[in-house]
């Protein structure tokens, strides 16, 4: 199972996001300009300050040139995990719904914080323990969540809200406390706390883990 | 050819440059002619407090810099020290005081931007920033606005470029309120093979700009700022301070060390406190060559910059490098790459002197012995100040109540809980942290080969001021115990040394105390100094800061499974109390609260006796016979112990032994003390059982005194910053 | 030629950079005043104002969350 995990100019948690992966499969940096998936299984897009967040975050790494392919991996249901600045690139990228907007204390938040499972049965949460929340370090200034009333609802009857943080756990005012969405296909999957800092013992909780190993779960079944 | 000689009234631009007429006399002197406007830039910014160190280069020589351990010591851009396996950490603290005071977003972000270029100019990759603030009352409007933005910028550049802030320190006393200090400290981990210096080399070779364009951010700011006092005019000096760009900083940094690895470059060095005018000459002198520099090949930001403008420009993110010909196309492809701009902006030539052309033009033309050597050092006039310093703090605890006290100690600025700052910073990214804030005394990161180093930073200023000797001793030994206390030894200490102004004799006389004890705590401690950075002047017109030495050491550890923590581990665990144990009220946080005057001097330390202390509890943690260790510091011993609780939301039981004046004994301090817990056997073999870890409530029986508290009562009063913020 | 945009948050969408204004105002003695939205400027040189919409519509504003307004160009 390889992940490809791509880099852009200010990308900050590529490393953390390959060592993760390297947990439960192989992992290779993807360049931003390169035009290769370099026949990867599933594309994860990192945390960090792509382009300095400039202009609005993932406003500008959206047009790199590696994302064309992965528009069209994602189009013919290639599997994709956007780590928060992965998530607001996923979401000016029109591969998922609605936007982050900034945290409504306006500060820079880190905090561990507890995540209710809502929906237990995607690619990227069946291997997960059922009913157990997971504990993960969120660390962003742009991590609200926003879309439209009825998309809101949409996509709670869809099924397409993945993670909520726990009741008084929200950090940043988003909509509904939604922590992750996916796709109406299911293979796009964006969050805003940082899975990859929550799978080594020696510094953190091991919860994250689960996220990747269900996605390595979710493929290993199809592949050949 | 001569530099073409150009009329000017030079004396008095020397002087409205900040030099001394005795300065600009010499310099004159040694050039055997006057200088033209833009040597005499060049000489008015490496002349400076700020780049030369002319009034502590001959303290800081009596420092100790030399071990078994040291890979690289000062005088480089950081030093380092060997943590095994071909393994170096490169670390250094600096202070970006004067800018913050000014502007403290943008001061405090460039602080961290030069601190982190300093380390990866030596080819060491940053993988953790510290910093260490201090700040007026936190009852000052001012001072909570200087807070708010210092460390908002602090993390603005800290978490975009990627590197974890894993610890720090923040005080709040009167002596800051108009002069604050910002120091950063960064560490970082790189294969001693691969260590870099910054000295020039190889006539013929070409000097190379990178990184971002010049403007004209920060003209004059190493004289105009760091060099002078704040008075009232200080709005006037708004335009000179930089601003940073972490994304920037981001590339540059890859793109170094990707050149760094790829043997690509011959030396290195970033540009900081006055631009291209103090790295250049300082690459050449370094490596007794010559360099040629042609300003009209540097990429600008802005139109019609002035020749001058050029050269003492403190445009952020940019680094100098010498390229061997051969190599300059590898070069120019990498920061390509990378998506750095590159120019080839001169030549080393074996002159020993820089020569300054805007394009064919000779600008200026100074020999390096006397532009980078030449600056008089001098001697200090020290002699304590007659009359107190300080003005005695307001009080604000009036309650002789033990319990009232403790509240008001957890509550007070100093104390209470940083959670509300650290919150504002990532300390996890590189996925090396082991323990963030809070979690213990010292940072802990993991390093490649299986091992792990700590890192912290302090000082307690205003014990220094009480007696900026034995202040400064216990500075030092505060660090080491916070290494000690995760089971760390110190490899290497970098320093920041903030005064006032070391003309006027009572500064020179807390300077020259506090180097020398700095040096006599090293030698003792055996732990050499890599390297530091010095800021004086800090003064304005209510009087000078408290003197400040901020300690940073960096320590290893053997196996990072046992790194240590402060908080207990389980209820019905022994709490125990190791180390002498004589506490002092004068000069402590609740002598603050009290409103007392600082005392004439501080008790006399036995470090031999601390550092046995230190060491038992360093081989306890590392052996895992003991659950936690918290060193015993500010507040005293009540407030250690509130801290060991909050840190887990447990409570204790303790009961304190007779013989001593209860508030001396829960309030007072002194260092050498540490708070234990673990298995009863374990606790007692190493100091004394006081008490024992319970789920709920706070609980410390003395003579004459109870103090029984809920966990929920500690944590209000504990929250205090949450308002400041 | 030179063009300028408004780029600025829609409305109905929580504005906590405006509010923070509003209060900091408040907190300094201006009354009466309500309804702060802070939003951006993009200033350029355009040889073609007419790709301007497109400009905005594609990468200057997220459609999504915010509104822009061309004001001159």
């Amino acid at each position: 199972m390889k992940f490809g995990v791509i880099v852009f100019p200010g990308t900050c948690d590529d490393i953390d996001a390959q060592l993760a992966c390297a947990r439960v499969g192989d992992a290779i940096p993807l360049w931003h300009a390169d035009h290769d998936l370099q026949s990867v299984d599933a594309v994860v897009i990192p945390g960090g300050f792509s382009y300095g967040d400039y202009l609005r975050a993932g406003a500008i790494a959206r047009f790199a040139p590696i994302m064309t392919e992965v528009i069209e991996f994602a189009g013919a249901g290639g599997h994709v995990m956007g780590i928060c600045n992965g998530f607001q690139i996923c979401c000016e990228a029109g591969l998922l719904p609605g936007a982050l907007l900034t945290n409504d204390n306006l500060r820079f938040v880190f905090r561990q914080v507890s995540l209710d499972v809502i929906n237990p049965d995607t690619a990227f949460t069946r291997s997960l323990e059922r009913g157990r929340p997971l504990s993960i370090p969120v660390k962003h200034t742009t991590g609200r969540f926003y879309a439209p009333e009825s998309d809101l609802d949409r996509l709670e009857q869809n099924g397409q809200v993945v993670l909520r943080y726990a009741p008084s756990q929200n950090p940043n005012g988003s909509l509904r406390d939604i922590a992750g969405v996916i796709n109406e296909q299911g293979n796009v999957f964006g969050l805003m706390p940082h899975p990859e800092h929550a799978v080594d013992p020696l510094t953190g909780s091991t919860d994250g883990l689960g996220l990747f190993a269900s996605l390595r779960d979710s493929l290993s079944g199809s592949l050949v | 050819m001569s530099a073409p000689a150009q009329p000017l009234d030079g004396f008095q631009r020397a002087l409205d440059l900040g030099l001394s007429a005795d300065e600009y006399a010499r310099i004159v002197e040694l050039l055997t002619r006057e200088p033209n406007a833009v040597e005499l830039a060049m000489f008015s910014l490496l002349w400076s407090e700020h780049c030369s160190y002319k009034h502590s280069k001959l303290l800081l020589k009596t420092l100790p810099s030399d071990g078994p351990r040291l890979v690289m010591g000062p005088g480089e851009n950081a030093g380092a020290v060997d943590v095994g396996d071909g393994w170096a950490i490169a670390f250094k603290v600096e202070s970006h005081n004067h800018p913050s005071a000014v502007e403290p977003f943008q001061g405090a972000a460039t602080g961290v931007g030069g601190i982190l270029r300093d380390i990866f100019a030596v080819g060491a990759r940053p993988i953790a920033i510290l910093d260490s603030l201090r700040f007026g009352e936190a009852t000052s409007e001012r001072s909570r606005y200087l807070l708010q933005r210092a460390v908002a910028g602090i993390g603005h550049y800290g978490n975009s470029i990627g590197v974890p802030t894993v610890g720090g320190e923040v005080y709040f006393e009167a002596p800051y309120e108009q002069n604050c200090l910002i120091n950063a400290m960064c560490v970082g981990l790189v294969r001693t093979d691969d260590l870099i210096r910054s000295a020039a080399a190889g006539p013929g070779n070409l000097l190379v700009l990178f990184g971002a364009s010049t403007g004209r951010d920060g003209i004059g700011g190493a004289s105009v700022l760091a060099s002078a006092e704040l008075g009232e005019a200080d709005a006037s000096k708004r335009p000179s301070v930089q601003v940073g760009d972490p994304f920037e900083e981001k590339k540059l940094m890859e793109c170094s060390l990707e050149l760094l690895r790829r043997r690509t470059l011959v030396a290195l060095q970033d540009l900081g406190a006055a631009g291209l005018t103090s790295a250049v000459p300082e690459m050449a002198s370094k490596g007794n060559v010559g360099i040629d520099i042609d300003i009209s090949r540097v990429p600008l930001r802005e139109a019609d910059m002035e020749p001058f403008e050029i050269m003492v420009s403190e445009s952020q993110e940019r680094m100098a490098g010498v390229v061997e010909p051969s190599r300059l196309n590898q070069l120019l492809e990498t920061c390509a790459h990378w998506e750095v701009e590159a120019a080839v902006i001169g030549e080393v030539t074996n002159t020993n002197r820089i020569r300054v052309f805007n394009g064919p033009e000779l600008l200026g033309d100074l020999p390096l012995d006397v532009l980078v050597d030449g600056c008089p050092l001098y001697e200090l006039n020290p002699a304590p100040a007659p009359n107190p310093l300080y003005p005695p703090p307001n009080a604000t605890l009036e309650s002789k109540d033990a319990t009232a006290t403790l509240l008001h100690l957890l509550a007070s600025s100093n104390i209470a809980d940083r959670r509300y700052l650290h919150e504002q910073y990532d300390p996890v990214v590189g996925s090396r942290t082991i323990r963030r804030p809070g979690c213990a005394d010292a940072a802990v990161l993991t390093l490649p080969n299986g091992t792990a180093i700590a890192i912290a930073i302090d000082c307690n200023g205003r014990r220094v001021a009480a007696d900026p000797y034995r202040g400064t001793i216990e500075a030092v030994l505060e660090c080491a115990a916070n290494l000690a206390c995760v089971g760390a030894q110190p490899l290497g200490l970098t320093n920041c040394l903030n005064f006032g102004n070391p003309e006027k004799p009572h500064i020179a006389w807390q300077l020259t105390e506090s180097i020398r004890a700095l040096g006599d705590a090293c030698r003792a401690l055996e732990i050499p100094v890599v390297g530091g950075n010095v800021s004086l002047y800090n003064e304005g017109p209510d009087g000078p800061i408290y003197p400040t030495p901020v300690i940073g050491l960096v320590g290893e550890l053997p196996d990072p499974t046992r790194a240590g923590r402060l908080g207990w581990a389980q209820p019905g665990d022994a709490i125990g109390l190791v180390g002498d144990f004589a506490p002092h009220l004068p000069a402590s946080e609740l002598a603050k609260l009290r409103g007392e005057p600082l005392p004439d001097s501080l008790p006399e330390v036995d470090i031999a006796k601390v550092q046995a202390t230190q060491l038992a509890i360093r081989d306890a943690v590392r052996s895992a016979t003991i659950s936690s260790a918290h060193d015993i510091a500010e507040g005293g011993l009540a407030t250690a112990l509130a801290e060991c609780c909050l840190a887990v939301d447990l409570g204790c039981e303790v009961t304190l032994e007779e013989g001593t004046e209860p508030t001396e004994l829960l309030f007072g301090e002194a260092p050498g003390r540490f708070l234990i817990s673990g298995p009863e056997t374990a606790v007692a073999a190493l100091g004394q059982v006081i008490g024992h870890v319970t789920p709920t409530a706070l609980q410390i029986n003395s003579a004459d005194t109870q103090i029984d508290v809920p966990l929920a009562r500690l944590r209000e009063a504990h929250a205090s910053l949450a308002t400041l913020f | 030629m030179h063009a300028r945009v408004l780029v600025r948050p829609k409305a109905g969408i929580l504005d906590p950079q405006g509010a923070a204004a509003e209060r900091a105002l408040s907190q300094l003695g201006f009354a009466g005043v309500s309804e702060v939205r802070i939003g951006r400027l993009v200033e350029l040189e355009v040889e073609d104002p007419a790709k301007l919409s497109e400009m905005c519509e594609r990468l200057l504003a997220n459609p999504l969350i915010e509104d822009y307004e061309i004001v001159d160009g």
